[in-house]
């Protein structure tokens, strides 16, 4: 097993995800991750050096709408799914950024 | 002696494009509405939903490209911008990073120093967040209000979710906030011209992130920048700058290190502060979005877009010189709105004499915009009832005392000056008969006068003139009136 | 019941003919479905009152003569990743337990134009990730040939629903063999479209750049009829493409002479089972009987597909899911303290393992530093996946394979391996990665009595040559068995 991943990487990934794993579960993501990149470093037996990255299948470009307005009323549907709302807007807790 | 510092500032402006419909679905952009009304599942990120690129924000900011020199690439892509946040209904924003729509741009300003090149890095698009709004307030549980339960928490309206975006962003080109204001000024106005946004700091439809570094005169490296954030008006932008050079300086003075970091300008206090916490990782993991498709520019679009393209402010400027020959001065104020310059082009092509047409723009216009605080854009008066008003006083049908009050009337209400003149009797008194007899009053009710012109006192025709006037309602020419008291009072010695 | 037995073709023309009433087929699965879903657990949501007034409506329709397609009135089932608009779409996760979609999917409108009965949502694994539908949050679904056995995944609940009778039909979601394993380990038709080929618009997004919506039927003749009915343009989907060709039924045609199949070489070695490869090699041995022209041919690559689907997938996924929040919808923390926790922990509690190690893998291989080394490669490695069948396809109309390398496992082996699990879609994902249509059809049984699934995989858009290729061999073969009846 070439790769480590340590308790530091999995808290840095946990804060990107916005997971927060148990013990158990970060014991469990280091091995799956170390696992899953010794074997995705097989890619590397490859040779790419020339080759586009593909990131679409399909030859086609220029897939547009036209500026014209679709009305569309699904605020209270939209609403009813979520877990806070107050005046016809979703709760959240406080966004103001910490000041340092 | 203290060491010479110098600033060094770079840019990153977004402007909201001026489009009917979100970036991605077919949502209104109208500014206002009730939180959440104008909204779909694919701008308030419901599972499934699918971003389409609106035509039309691609076809504003390949505008905004062309008309500040930049390359335009024949390939461009959408890339995802992956962070939470509230405001950001997929928590990804769809942005371009890899591949952006203009690069390689620049703007020529003018600063004390002469003229300047400042250069453009490259435009992106991308979409807006939603609206916090910031309360303290009683939460209920069980339908009870608890005292204790005083808590502070943010309501989201994803109305300007996916409003479209572009993003200017400048190199590290200005070296102090005049020129900054100068580069602002210039941006707005062009962008302005092309009707790509209406870029208004205060509204939000255009705001500016300010990069600021300092370092040691001479030395060729750059300092550490920081990032400033929420400047809200020309004013802010200056003060923002000026503090926070101040404030970097300072630390380099005491020994201490700059902080990469992004703060935030708090204009009342007319300080910032940075704004970051362990949460947030700065990674943000940008990838091509798999749902868009990349965006493909034809040589022959863009010169269909560059054809559509109206005549800029420099452009006119020429043009008014070689075809009006006005005063630079008065091109300055004409062409910094467009709407004044169109008005102003629509006029004279009307009435001819663009001076005159000039003279009502800056003078009047320009006095009653300030008196009523409106953005020339919000100007009402066409084109045809400005050149008619100008024929009126040509044609002596009314003085320029009248012609003012009647602009007036037309400026706050938008009527026809030639109807209004005609129902409201305002033309001047020419029949001479009339005239004189309203005069042998005014010389009748005024003896005193009457004599000390008799005297040699020439003043006192002026006091006569005045009164006759008044008679008349102002509505008499006051050479005429002057030409002939003088030959009624001279004639009865 | 007789009207059980019968294909879903079959049923629409008797619906059609007016020999059967939309309410009875409505009745008959409802019962059927009542019956055996202590059993098989194939639905997460099936709301019978719902479900009786849409088939009321629908034979109104049919009677004012307003519906007209092969389909009308048919009772179909839909993945519960799918948005069916006022009906609850959960993903198989606690994190959408209360979710009501307000819109429908483009593919659900389709079946909703063409008249067909929504049934219900089935099972699956959580978001679609996992090839046994083991991860769902609420409970496993049984393999109706073996109830000790997974149906596979992670259209598990789909094609378990389709075998044991308690619907005609069946959509699914295809993003590395999604709807093609658990076909095979059922023994029914699964056939993933061409990328673009479906909308994605109102699929929850798995990996975007892979993801397809596919039919889950009893045969040729029905996947051929569903497919026609869902492959239509949608202009909320950017990547769905406009096309002529959609009139699949048309394609069935006898007669398999001067169809070129190639068999890949890779795709019979080391790894797959002794029986499953037997079977393979006599479906093969079919079509040349039949006059096609055959042959093994190197492919190539297939050892890397794995790799970089993962890479690709994870990664899309890490951020497809970044929007479940806690905030516009699905499962939100009771406690917290400010903002990040509250993300936080309603994101490590509405998520299920699975899908957090996905989550954490995919957001690994896109963070600073790691961005090329990982998900660029794997984007490389796609497109020379690409030209390897480019290339194939040059010589060959279609090529075949196996669906999966083994018949169905038991329930909770495949878990306590993932690495086994993950090496499971050798077959399968190589289609998804380079957007090609493909098919699985059963082929047989083995000793255990567990189906077989035979892979067909046919060039960029050309599944009416894949559809017609996989009929003949189904007349060749006859009638395949449904899984014995049990109490």
């Amino acid at each position: 097993m070439k790769h480590i991943i340590d308790d530091e990487m999995i808290e840095y990934v946990g804060i990107l995800a916005k997971l927060e794993l148990s013990d158990t579960e970060k014991e469990q993501a280091k091995q799956d991750i170390e696992q899953m990149l010794d074997y995705i470093d097989r890619l590397g037996e490859l040779d790419t050096e020339d080759v586009e990255p593909l990131s679409h299948v399909l030859e086609m470009n220029n897939v547009f709408r036209e500026d014209v307005v679709v009305p569309d009323d699904i605020k209270e549907k939209m609403l009813d799914n979520a877990p806070a709302q107050k005046d016809g807007m979703f709760m959240v807790p406080k966004t103001l950024e910490q000041i340092s | 002696m203290g060491k010479q510092y110098e600033t060094v500032i770079g840019l990153e402006v977004h402007v909201e494009l001026a489009t009917k419909t979100k970036i991605f679905c077919g949502c209104s952009t109208a500014f206002g509405g009730e939180p959440n009304t104008h909204t779909c599942p694919v701008c308030t990120g419901m599972p499934g939903a699918l971003p389409m690129l609106n035509r039309q924000v691609l076809e504003y900011a390949a505008a905004v490209g062309l008309a500040l020199n930049c390359r335009i690439p024949p390939l461009c892509k959408f890339d995802r911008k992956n962070y939470f946040y509230p405001d950001n209904p997929q928590n990804y924003q769809i942005s371009q990073l890899y591949l952006p729509l203009c690069r390689e741009g620049s703007i020529e300003i003018d600063t004390v120093q002469g003229k300047k090149t400042v250069r453009i890095h490259e435009i992106h698009m991308e979409e807006d967040a939603g609206k916090l709004i910031h309360e303290t307030g009683v939460e209920q549980r069980d339908g009870q209000t608890q005292e204790d339960d005083i808590q502070e928490y943010s309501l989201v309206d994803y109305n300007r979710a996916g409003i479209p975006l572009i993003e200017i962003v400048t190199e590290p080109d200005m070296r102090s906030a005049e020129e900054v204001t100068a580069f602002l000024e210039k941006l707005r106005r062009i962008i302005q011209y092309l009707g790509a946004s209406d870029c208004k700091l205060q509204e939000g439809s255009m705001r500016v992130d300010v990069n600021l570094s300092v370092r040691e005169k001479g030395t060729e490296a750059y300092g550490t920048r920081t990032e400033m954030k929420n400047l809200n008006s020309f004013r802010a932008i200056t003060r923002a700058i000026q503090g926070e050079q101040e404030r970097q300086i300072h630390l380099l003075e005491e020994g201490k290190a700059v902080m990469q970091e992004t703060r935030r300008w708090e204009d009342s206090k007319g300080e910032s502060y940075g704004v970051r916490s362990k949460e947030d990782a700065r990674d943000y993991r940008y990838f091509p979005d798999p749902d868009l498709m990349p965006v493909v520019v034809s040589r022959d679009w863009l010169e269909e877009i560059r054809s559509r393209q109206p005549e800029l402010a420099e452009e006119k400027l020429e043009r008014y010189r070689k075809e009006y020959q006005l005063p630079d001065y008065d091109i300055g104020i004409l062409i910094s709105s467009r709407h004044l310059a169109t008005l102003f082009e629509e006029t004279t092509a009307l009435c001819g004499q663009p001076k005159k047409v000039s003279n009502w723009l800056m003078g009047d216009t320009l006095r009653l915009l300030n008196e009523r605080g409106m953005e020339p854009e919000k100007l009402g008066i066409s084109p045809e009832y400005l050149a008619s008003l100008i024929r009126l006083v040509d044609e002596k049908i009314i003085n320029n005392t009248v012609a003012k009050e009647v602009f007036q009337v037309m400026f706050d209400k938008g009527v026809d000056p030639k109807q209004y003149v005609e129902a409201m009797g305002l033309q001047t008194v020419s029949d001479e008969g009339i005239l004189k007899q309203t005069l042998e009053k005014v010389i009748g009710a005024n003896p005193k006068s009457v004599e000390d012109y008799r005297k040699g006192k020439e003043k006192a025709i002026g006091f006569l003139v005045g009164q006759t006037m008044k008679e008349t309602g102002g509505k008499a020419e006051p050479g005429e009136v002057k030409r002939l008291l003088k030959e009624l009072l001279d004639a009865s010695v | 019941m007789e009207l059980l037995g019968w294909t879903a073709v079959e049923l629409g023309a008797r619906i059609k003919a007016g020999e059967i009433r939309v309410t009875e087929a409505a009745e008959a699965v409802l019962n059927r479905i009542e019956e055996k879903e202590a059993l098989y657990h194939c639905y997460l949501t099936v709301d019978r009152e719902r479900v009786m007034a849409q088939a009321e409506q629908l034979q109104g329709r049919l009677d004012k003569g307003e519906l007209t397609g092969s389909l009308a009135g048919v009772p179909i089932a839909v993945k519960d990743n799918i948005c069916t608009e006022g009906i609850r779409t959960t993903c198989g996760s606690r994190m959408l337990e209360n979710f009501v979609p307000m819109y429908s999917a483009g593919a659900v409108s389709c079946l909703e134009k063409a008249g067909m009965l929504l049934i219900g949502k089935t099972n699956l694994d959580e978001f679609a990730m996992g090839s046994t539908t083991e991860t769902s949050a609420y409970g496993v679904t049984r393999n109706p040939w073996d109830i000790s056995r997974v149906p596979g995944g992670s259209s598990g609940g789909s094609a378990a629903a389709v075998a044991a009778q308690e619907c005609f039909a069946a959509l699914g979601s295809d993003t590395g063999g999604s709807v093609r394993q658990p076909a095979s380990f059922c023994g029914v038709v699964g056939m993933k479209p061409t990328y673009g080929r479906v909308s994605r618009y109102g699929l929850v997004a798995y990996g975007s750049s892979l993801d397809q919506i596919g039919p889950i039927t009893r045969d040729v003749t029905d996947c051929a009829a569903l497919l026609e009915t869902i492959a239509v343009h949608d202009s909320k989907d950017s990547t769905s493409v406009k096309r002529e060709d959609g009139s699949f039924l048309s394609a069935l045609k006898e007669g398999v002479e001067g169809i070129r199949i190639g068999i890949p070489g890779d795709y019979l070695a080391e790894g797959l089972d002794a029986e499953v490869k037997a079977a393979i090699l006599k479906a093969a041995q079919v079509f040349k009987e039949q006059g096609a022209f055959l042959e093994e041919f190197d492919l190539g690559l297939t050892e890397y597909a794995i790799p970089a689907y993962y890479t690709i997938a994870s990664a899309e996924a890490s951020s497809n899911l970044e929007r479940f929040d806690g905030i516009k919808y699905g499962y939100r923390t009771k406690e917290y303290k400010g903002l990040h926790q509250m993300y936080k922990k309603s994101r490590s509690e509405g998520f299920g393992t699975e899908v957090k190690q996905r989550i954490m893998l995919g957001s690994f291989v896109l963070s600073a530093g790691y961005y090329d080394a990982y998900y660029l490669k794997a984007l490389k490695v796609k497109a020379l996946i690409k030209k390897t069948f480019h290339q194939a396809f040059q010589k060959y109309d279609v090529i075949l394979g196996p669906t999966a390398p083994s018949t169905a496992p038991l329930l909770g082996e495949s878990l306590s391996n993932p690495m086994k699990m993950y090496l499971g879609d050798i077959y399968t994902v190589a289609a998804n990665l380079a957007g090609l249509p493909a098919i699985s059809l059963p082929c047989g049984l083995d000793t255990k009595g567990l189906p077989i699934g035979l892979q067909l995989t046919g060039d960029s858009f050309q599944e009416k040559k894949l559809l017609q290729t996989a009929y003949i061999y189904e007349k060749a073969r006859g009638v395949f068995p449904l899984p014995k009846e049990r109490k």
